[in-house]
């Protein structure tokens, strides 16, 4: 078994919308057992927080040259594309 | 939950708004008046908007906005809702040169993420839901929003 990754959760605040982002992608890995940390930040934080991360997902605007996966989504709020993010989520991770 | 947090007297039905920063003013002024936020918050969630905007494209033919601000403008946690009769154009939460024309916009007065995490669930389990939103943004009364949004939740 890998260790546990760290997936950054991204938004404006840090609170409101990368919380329903964190629950989702947590519930949808846990059921496939993959154990991750998921930590919730603002977008202005994510550069200096990137280094700790193995994944970072956002539902805002994001630099390029993070150095790190980015997965910019809005699937948990609407729904549309959200089977196809979290895939994309665990084939991130397991990469 | 949803219901408890949204104030009927902070729900505005078919408002004739100006343009995006006319709805957070006023669902701002709402909260303000029932003593949930600090008068900061009106020009903290404009702000916000202007650099982080929070429009969203929804499955049917209705968008939504979910404006809100961080916690240090907020006394007691609470969600205002506007349904507007016509589309004002707020920016999409990741392409914010995209325009989203939108007649639903929920403001959050948020107080820090676990406590309200089972509102923000109810909230985008409603956006996820075209049938939901439209009659959310042509319910003609309160006690119809208030329905609407108990039926949803049970």
């Amino acid at each position: 078994m890998s260790a546990t990754k760290t997936i950054l959760v991204a938004c404006g605040t840090g609170i409101a919308t990368s919380t329903v982002v964190a629950k989702n992608i947590e519930e949808y890995l846990k059921e496939r057992g993959i154990q991750v940390n998921t930590r919730q930040c603002k977008a202005t934080e994510v550069r200096s927080l990137a280094a700790d991360a193995d994944l970072i997902v956002t539902t805002t605007p994001l630099p390029k040259d993070l150095g790190k996966p980015v997965i910019q989504t809005l699937a948990f709020l609407t729904g549309i594309g959200k089977e196809a993010v979290l895939r994309q989520i665990e084939e991130t991770l397991k990469a | 939950m949803l219901t408890q947090l949204l104030d009927p007297d902070a729900i505005v039905l078919q408002y004739p708004a100006q343009d995006a920063q006319d709805v957070i003013r006023l669902l701002s002024q709402k909260l303000l008046a029932k003593g949930y936020v600090h008068e900061s918050f009106a020009d903290a969630a404009l702000a916000r908007e202007a650099e982080l905007p929070t429009g969203l494209i929804l499955g049917g033919d209705i968008n939504a906005a979910i404006p809100h601000t961080d916690v240090e403008h907020v006394i007691k946690p609470a969600v205002a809702l506007a349904t507007l009769a016509q589309p004002v154009i707020f920016r999409h939460m990741i392409n914010p040169d995209e325009e989203v024309p939108v007649r639903l916009v929920f403001l959050m007065a948020l107080e820090e993420p676990k406590s309200q995490v089972t509102m923000l669930q109810e909230i985008a389990s409603i956006l996820q839901s075209p049938q939901l939103v439209k009659q959310l943004a042509d319910a003609a009364s309160i006690d119809e929003i208030t329905k609407i949004l108990l039926q949803a939740s049970a």
